[in-house]
């Protein structure tokens, strides 16, 4: 970690980026200070993936509040410091919002479905729905107690912080840098995700579009009737679209395809299609009890046969790449801080599972372990060492 | 480069073909343009040179056509991908990644050239097209004139040495259909590339054409020649053309420059004539007296206005798209919005119906304020004809359409169908409304809007890709609700329609009105907004060639008598 800018408060970046043109005096008072971010030195989408995934892990393994609320503090932290002003990157607000709709969700279950968890501090009794014998096992109404509430809100705060995380990666990599990073033969299907990626934010566009028309036909514009009868015309805008996508597409040279020896085809569906068998095979004996001994080495060759595959499958496509995202040293680091954080996680709860799992029956106030915490922060690295977003402005409409 | 062998192309279901023994020979480096009134399958031929007809669109081809030698019958879209690049009449739905960069390098990418070639050619070409600020954007953020820019630049990375574009300006203010131009320029004289270009827009493209190639109707054959030559006996022309024919210069001028050099005896003969205002040929039920008296004072004091704005402002997040902008139409007045691409005058055609909420500020329509009016209460104030007709439009066929409306603005059975008659003869009631051209659903969607006769009409960009007989039409039934004493308020880039039509001109700039009053004050005032018309004939106040043609008439017997 530098330290440089790791020392200052929170909302120190804001003002520094503020302040910084790219040179000057700023620039030679920190020479470690991350470079501000460009086409060049772009980070690596998947080294954010590993990052949050990292997190992701550490925060499936506890159910400590205090330990996921750093976890969720450090991967906001980080999105706050280094998200850009890309659409993807707005998408982090709306995992924030499901986080807390799943927190939500979970507590009213475990008020009026009840909690296998056996409580002593009796919150309120709600009148309970008699059942039928076969339906035994379910509970509508009955007790609520404090403690099935509190391992509710715990369960709830875990896939919540899981959530988030993913949210951090979507925010912080371009979903199509990262597709574009796919081996050559899978390209063509990366293709198809990015088109279907902006896709979706022009339907909701057209939706928006022709409920304003309904408006103008003087029909009520609010309501599920409105969105109904606006679903035929977006259905043909979007279709209608695609088909003229793909024009283009064709036109501009999509799906050539180079003059490959019958051979190397031959050889490759081989590869390909033994390849899936054996994965397939691998898996299935590394799941039955006594496959143990042949699954292993099944499902490598396996792999490794659809991996070679995969690569003869890619010289069949003449396209090359524009620019490839880079792994370098920065990219290392932010993927490392991602596994440090669950490597400690995992291993505190090996050493000390009491910890990360606070106790719920007795009640018991939840205590920050140091250890994991402070490991938790190392997940804070990548707001100190990944490319600064530029200082571009919102993006707005501007006149050409 | 490009050759078409008698070529006919005839769609699946369809009984006649759409182009008839087309012969066509565009050599290199040349920009020919492609001109016609709607529907004589101008689309058709471009499609034909990149091969998308018929291998996408399917159909039956017959003849030959050969582009750099490759014959399209053999040789797919794909295939010539890297000899012709094709840009389509929307820009967004050519766009297949999300970024400037990503998208300009995405053909060469498809091609599999080299990793350096490619990066050397995109920032030849963000150079060549004044992109490099907007290299990391996301397309969706830029403006109409930035798309087509990057369009065009996405199809030119892979050096095509055919360019094949389908109205490149019809969607752009006239500063951003300059730029494109200019960029077509460049290419064609620096670099050497073939450029075969439909427009409707004739003012904006005729006098950078080295050859113009006619289809003058359906099934007729082309005619290919000199742009003076067939502008000549071309049923679509621009009003500087039109100009000369009325003066009967010969050759015909295609530029301002040209027509202005050649004006001298022009500008004689109309010395001491006024132009009557535009409003004026057709308003027999308003004394022209109390008019230019309104016009001149600005308001109307006695009469109500229609829509009154003041002081408003709409804000979108951080971005303020209206600022303190005060505007009031009375009734039987033409008001034109200009300003380029993103000034906000959707916005506040938006903000007049309701659609969008102000931030502060009033907007009130016949007296409601829109956004708290219920649709069917609203309808009976204001209609608007948005941008993209057709969205207005749900059912199968026209019959069901005009039902629907009538049931919508609660108007007697066969209001809408009677409007329909009247605007748009000839209309068969089981037409589906995707099978009319361009104008036909613009004045369907018009006769929608009436059905509910609401005193305050508004049109979002009403002439994109109308051809000129579709813009008079329009022109003539504008002017003839406005007689009836419907107030309209048009937001538009076409300073012809502007200066034709409209009473008083709105300058939208920054979400501020830089300019408002009378329409031949403000056109012939900024260069950007003037007409043909008005820049050959300035500083005279002549800003339609219907002006010019009644004055020369009144003076024409005048002369003879003396």
């Amino acid at each position: 970690m530098s330290s440089t800018g790791a020392g200052s408060p929170p909302p120190a970046p804001r003002p520094r980026l503020a302040r910084d043109p790219g040179a000057g005096p700023s620039a030679r008072r920190r020479p470690f200070a991350a470079p501000r971010a460009h086409r060049s030195n772009a980070l690596h989408p998947g080294a954010w993936w590993l990052w949050a995934l990292g997190l992701g892990t550490a925060a499936s393994r506890t159910t400590n509040p205090l330990l996921l609320a750093l976890l969720i503090g450090v991967a906001g932290y980080v999105v706050a410091a280094r998200r850009t002003s890309a659409p993807w990157a707005r998408s982090y607000g709306a995992f924030v919002k499901l986080g807390l709709a799943v927190i939500g969700i979970r507590l009213l279950f475990a008020v009026f479905l009840g909690s296998p968890i056996p409580g002593t501090h009796l919150l309120v009794t709600l009148p309970e729905v008699p059942l039928p014998e076969w339906a035994q096992g379910v509970r509508i109404g009955g007790r609520v107690t404090v403690e099935g509430l509190v391992f509710a809100l715990y369960d709830g705060l875990k896939l919540a912080a899981l959530l988030i995380c993913v949210g951090a990666a979507n925010a912080l990599a371009s979903p199509a840098r990262l597709l574009k990073s796919l081996p050559g033969a899978l390209y063509e299907a990366g293709v198809a995700v990015v088109v279907a990626m902006t896709f979706a934010p022009n339907l909701i566009a057209d939706v928006r579009r022709l409920r304003a028309a309904r408006r103008l036909r003087g029909r009520p514009d609010k309501g599920l009737r409105g969105l109904a009868q606006v679903g035929l015309p977006v259905l043909e805008g979007a279709l209608e679209r695609s088909v003229a996508l793909a024009a283009a597409m064709d036109a501009r040279g999509y799906g050539r395809t180079a003059e490959v020896p019958a051979a190397v085809r031959r050889v490759t569906a081989v590869l390909t299609l033994g390849g899936l068998v054996g994965v397939c095979a691998g898996t299935y004996g590394l799941l039955t009890a006594d496959g143990a001994r042949y699954g292993l080495p099944v499902l490598l060759a396996g792999v490794a046969a659809a991996l070679g595959g995969l690569w003869l499958g890619g010289r069949r496509s003449v396209r090359t790449r524009y620019r490839p995202d880079a792994w370098g040293v920065r990219a290392w680091l932010v993927a490392a801080s991602g596994a440090a954080v669950a490597a400690v996680m995992i291993r505190a709860g090996s050493y000390d599972p009491s910890a990360l799992t606070p106790g719920v029956v007795p009640l018991a106030a939840p205590t920050l372990p140091l250890w994991p915490a402070a490991g938790v922060l190392l997940g804070l690295i990548p707001a100190f060492v990944a490319p600064a977003p530029p200082l571009a402005a919102t993006p707005s409409k501007e006149a050409s | 480069m490009i050759r078409f062998e008698d070529v006919s192309v005839t769609y699946d279901g369809a009984a006649t073909p759409t182009v008839r023994n087309i012969g066509l020979d565009v050599p290199e480096g040349e920009l020919v343009l492609l001109v016609g009134p709607s529907g004589v399958g101008k689309s058709t031929l471009l499609g034909a040179v990149s091969g998308l007809v018929p291998h996408f669109t399917g159909g039956t081809l017959s003849g030959r056509v050969t582009v750099a030698g490759r014959d399209t019958r053999t040789h797919k879209p794909r295939e010539l991908a890297d000899v012709v690049g094709t840009v389509g009449q929307d820009p967004l739905s050519h766009f297949v990644t999300d970024t400037v960069e990503d998208e300009l390098a995405y053909g060469m990418e498809s091609l599999g050239l080299a990793p350096d070639v490619m990066r050397r050619r995109v920032e030849e070409t963000l150079d060549l097209l004044g992109l490099a600020d907007l290299r990391e954007r996301p397309i969706a953020t830029l403006s109409g004139g930035q798309q087509q820019r990057v369009a065009i630049g996405s199809v030119l990375t892979p050096h095509p040495r055919v360019l094949v574009l389908d109205e490149p300006t019809s969607a752009l203010d006239p500063a951003a259909a300059e730029e494109v131009l200019a960029v077509l320029q460049r290419l064609v004289h620096d670099l050497g590339t073939t450029v075969l270009m439909a427009e409707h827009r004739l003012e904006r493209v005729v006098q950078y054409a080295d050859q113009v190639a006619l289809l003058a109707g359906p099934g007729a054959p082309l005619l290919l020649g000199a742009p003076a030559e067939i502008m000549a006996v071309s049923p679509v022309f621009p009003p500087v053309v039109d100009l000369g024919r009325l003066a009967g210069w010969s050759p015909l001028p295609l530029t301002v420059r040209d027509a202005r050099r050649g004006s001298g005896e022009l500008r004689q003969r109309l010395a001491g004539h006024e132009p009557r205002e535009p409003h004026e040929q057709s308003q027999a039920a308003v004394s022209p007296a109390s008019r230019r008296s309104r016009l001149r004072s600005g308001r109307q004091p006695e009469v109500p206005a229609v829509a009154e704005v003041a002081g408003l402002a709409v804000r979108r997040g951080r971005v303020e798209a209206l600022r303190h902008v005060d505007l009031s139409v009375g009734p039987g007045e033409i008001v034109a919005l200009m300003g380029r691409n993103g000034a906000g005058k959707s916005t506040l055609l938006s903000t007049l119906v309701g659609l969008v909420r102000p931030s502060s500020g009033t907007a009130l329509v016949g007296g409601a304020v829109p956004h708290r009016t219920g649709p069917r209460e609203l309808i009976r104030r204001v209609g608007l004809v948005p941008q993209e007709p057709r969205d207005l439009l749900y059912a199968d066929t026209v019959a069901a359409e005009c039902a629907a409306a009538d049931h919508d603005a609660g108007a007697d059975p066969g209001t809408c169908r009677e409007l329909v008659s009247r605007l748009l003869p000839g209309i068969a009631d089981d037409t589906h409304p995707r099978d009319l051209s361009e104008g036909q659903r613009l004045t369907l969607a018009l006769a929608i809007v009436l059905t509910a006769r609401p005193p305050l009409l508004l049109l979002d960009e009403p002439t994109r890709g109308l051809d000129y007989a579709a813009k008079a039409r329009l022109v003539t039934v504008l002017r003839g609700l406005a007689a009836d004493g419907h107030a309209v308020v048009l937001a538009t880039h076409d300073v012809e329609l502007a200066a034709e039509l409209s009473h008083r001109v709105a300058v939208l700039a920054d979400g501020e009105i830089v300019a408002n009053g009378p329409t031949p004050e403000v056109v012939v005032a900024s260069p950007a907004f003037s007409p043909q018309v008005a820049k050959v004939l300035a500083p005279g106040k002549w800003l339609t060639v219907a002006q010019v043609r009644e004055a020369l008439e009144s003076a024409g017997p005048a002369e003879d008598g003396a």
